[in-house]
């Protein structure tokens, strides 16, 4: 066992000592700190924004006095002639005019006059409030009380709640499906990452002929399992760092983007986690997204994808392991990497086209009970509150499943790893399962 | 020190090892000899407890082959290699750490090593910045840097420069002097007289011939000897108490090789002073490239 401890120290320093390691590391919170300044810009621009002032030339006497202001746009009354304050354009760009005509309902015959491009907005902010306003003449001219609707008109927005076990609950489906496919394509990159790197150093020792050296002093199945264990651990900490790093990131960034803002800075801090949604003012979309990750549970997402990466990684890491030893380079993994990416390919595949979107499906509780598709799928199933029986036999096949791949493929590894210079074929493979000692 | 009994090893298809057995003695060193793909890697990785025997018994000083034998076992493998990105000095901690050795006295004996070698200036190279003769010398060091009792070296000299097989050579005798016992395969004959005390000689799985290299030697000999005379050419017409096997002139004397059936080299002596003058009179011992071909294509007959 001691030896083991021995692999795992080498394997694990070798690739953390590396450069590419700290590159990741620091290139994930880098990218977050980029995301933030970004989001920080695109607020500051649109808080910037010019307020347009809409020049109302009204001959069908209808909608004049009848606009409302909004932040950005501010309604006045013409009182010249339209020749004239198409004169005045030219001088500020902030400045429209608006002509309605007698007959205002013919086709293009409201016209918006300025001296730049409005805005998709602004055009859409005075298309519906002239509709609003002629809907309501429209109405009082047949007789119906626009008061009495107005009062019945209801806003309805849906708010879903879940009942379990624990009361009610916030349930956010568009949260959910974000987690569900952020945490699948997570579990589905790492693994490929990690399981390939195993393969990799496998492939390394073989080329390096250091292989027999190594075997002299320990079994095969140490080599094999103080790598994968060595590169798990990898993982880990890169995940660790990720995640401790972009928190601090975060933090550092919100203050430094947020100092004066203080619109800004209610989001952000929101965004971080502290619930401070005391004010009046309506939430912004994003800030309720972000308010909404405290009610699905970091911990139990954190503990999911620690243990489906882990026990999904232990079973393929195996099999990476197995194809390293069959081959002299990494060339010649093709053929054997097919049978082992497919599963997990198809799983990909169908999860975010499908699964997310029927996560408690027969398809998708099979599929989270099989141990080649269950990280994926169960990811993609966890913020749906998958039942806990489900739960627990998916966890159990995993651990099942990994020792049952480990075994395979530690056959198959002592064979092949003494095996130079000759084309392996499933065949061969076979043959070396069935290996006496 | 290490007896070798029964060893049958079959792969899928053909068989590597049939029956064999072999003694080596403490201290000996020993030619382990063969063609290619006779079944000498094979017996070596068994030894190492890389694979194990389908039937058979390894014991090393009369115990069953076990885990705790690795560490007294130092082996250097045909295919051989080194981490390449790896620092040299701390690769060789790693590796005689995985042998059972404590950080600290892997680290004192190799600089024993590297001095006695003058390699301390590469001790945090990577070994891809070494050139081919470095990396061979630092291979050998990991193979002996954990003091083994028993050093094994699957065809040391295929693939080394003259220089470094010659200095190896010289280390590993000296480790056998200190008190190692040293087997080594081959398939070359030109070292195996020179450094062996005793060989086996594998072919086709089997062993078919083992023992002391004096003894082997000694028992291949035929009653041939060499004789150099000066004079003139001696006729010999059936009288002489010696078979004539073949007689080639030289510039000044004669040479001939013959075969003494039953009399001694001194009856030859007297049949031959009165005659000319003697030069030389020499036992032909067959060598062991003649016994090793003689043997090998007697038993593909």
């Amino acid at each position: 066992m001691n030896k083991v401890l021995l692999i795992i120290q080498r394997e694990y320093l070798s690739r953390v000592r590396k450069k590419a390691f700290l590159v990741m590391t620091f290139a994930v919170p880098g990218l977050v700190l980029v995301a933030y300044a970004l989001a920080f810009f695109l607020i500051k621009n649109k808080e910037g924004q010019d307020i347009s002032i809409v020049n109302v030339a009204d001959q069908s006497g209808v909608f004049a006095h009848q606009f409302k202001d909004t932040k950005l746009v501010k309604f006045t009354i013409a009182n010249k002639p339209v020749a004239e304050l198409k004169k005045d354009l030219k001088d500020s760009p902030s400045l429209f005019v608006l002509e309605i005509p007698q007959n205002y309902s013919a086709k293009n015959a409201v016209q918006l006059y300025s001296s730049r491009k409005p805005s998709l907005t602004l055009s859409e902010e005075i298309d519906d409030q002239m509709d609003r306003i002629s809907n309501n003449e429209q109405m009082i001219k047949a007789g119906i009380d626009t008061a009495k609707l107005a009062k019945i008109d209801s806003k309805i927005s849906i708010g879903a709640k879940q009942i379990t076990s624990e009361g009610e609950k916030d349930a956010s489906v568009g949260m959910a499906m974000g987690f569900s496919i952020a945490g699948a394509i997570l579990v589905y990159i790492s693994l490929f990452i990690y399981g390939a790197q195993v393969m990799r150093g496998v492939i390394e020792e073989k080329t390096n002929r250091i292989i027999e050296v190594i075997v002299s002093s320990v079994k095969p199945f140490q080599l094999m399992l103080g790598k994968i264990i060595g590169v798990g651990m990898v993982g880990l900490t890169q995940f660790l760092l990720w995640i401790v790093l972009s928190t601090a990131v975060s933090y550092v960034a919100a203050g430094m983007f947020t100092k004066d803002k203080a619109q800004v800075k209610t989001e952000k801090t929101t965004g971080i986690g502290s619930a401070m949604q005391q004010n009046a003012k309506p939430q912004s979309p994003a800030a309720q997204m972000l308010s909404k990750l405290d009610n699905n549970n970091w911990g139990k997402e954190l503990g999911a994808f620690a243990f489906y990466f882990l026990t999904g990684y232990l079973l393929y890491s195996a099999l990476f392991a197995a194809v390293g030893s069959a081959v002299d380079s990494e060339t010649e993994t093709q053929q054997f990497m097919m049978p082992i990416t497919m599963p997990l390919l198809f799983t990909y595949i169908i999860s975010v086209t499908y699964l997310f979107q029927a996560p408690n499906s027969n398809l998708a509780v099979w599929l989270s009970m099989i141990p080649f598709t269950a990280p994926v799928v169960m990811m993609i199933r966890m913020p749906f509150d998958p039942p806990m029986w489900q739960i627990a036999l998916s966890a159990f096949m995993m651990i099942v499943g990994f020792l049952f791949t480990t075994w395979v493929a530690a056959r198959i590894y002592r064979v092949g790893i003494l095996m130079y210079g000759k084309k392996t074929s499933y065949k061969e493979m076979r043959k070396w399962f069935f290996y006496k000692e | 020190m290490l007896s070798i009994r029964n060893i049958v090893k079959q792969y899928a298809g053909h068989r590597a090892l049939s029956d064999v057995s072999l003694e080596v003695e403490s201290g000996q060193v020993y030619g382990l000899l063969g063609p290619n793909g006779a079944g000498k890697t094979s017996l070596i990785r068994i030894i190492n407890q890389i694979t194990a025997p389908d039937s058979g018994q390894v014991l090393i000083n009369g115990q069953k082959l076990n885990q705790s034998h690795i560490e007294k076992i130092g082996y250097m493998p045909e295919e051989r290699g080194l981490y390449k990105k790896m620092e040299i000095g701390e690769q060789m901690i790693y590796l005689a750490r995985l042998k059972g050795m404590s950080r600290e006295d892997a680290r004192k004996r190799l600089k024993y090593w590297f001095e006695k070698l003058s390699m301390e200036a590469w001790w945090s190279k990577k070994v891809e910045e070494l050139s081919k003769g470095m990396q061979q010398k630092a291979q050998f060091v990991a193979t002996i840097l954990h003091d083994p009792e028993l050093i094994i070296l699957d065809e040391p000299f295929s693939g080394f420069d003259p220089v470094n097989a010659e200095l190896i050579k010289d280390e590993i005798l000296e480790l056998n002097r200190k008190g190692a016992t040293i087997i080594f395969s081959t398939h070359r004959m030109e070292s195996v007289e020179e450094l062996c005390d005793a060989i086996a000689l594998i072919d086709r799985s089997h062993k078919i011939l083992d023992g002391r290299v004096k003894d082997i030697r000694n028992s291949y000999r035929d009653d041939t000897y060499l004789i150099e005379y000066v004079g003139n050419k001696l006729d010999f017409d059936g009288s002489q108490p010696f078979q004539l096997l073949d007689e080639v002139a030289g510039e000044e004397s004669f040479t001939i090789r013959v075969k003494l059936n039953g009399t001694s080299s001194n009856d030859v002596l007297q049949y031959l002073i009165p005659k000319v003058r003697i030069q030389l009179l020499q036992e032909v011992i067959p060598g062991m490239n003649e016994i090793f071909i003689k043997k090998v294509t007697e038993m593909n007959r």
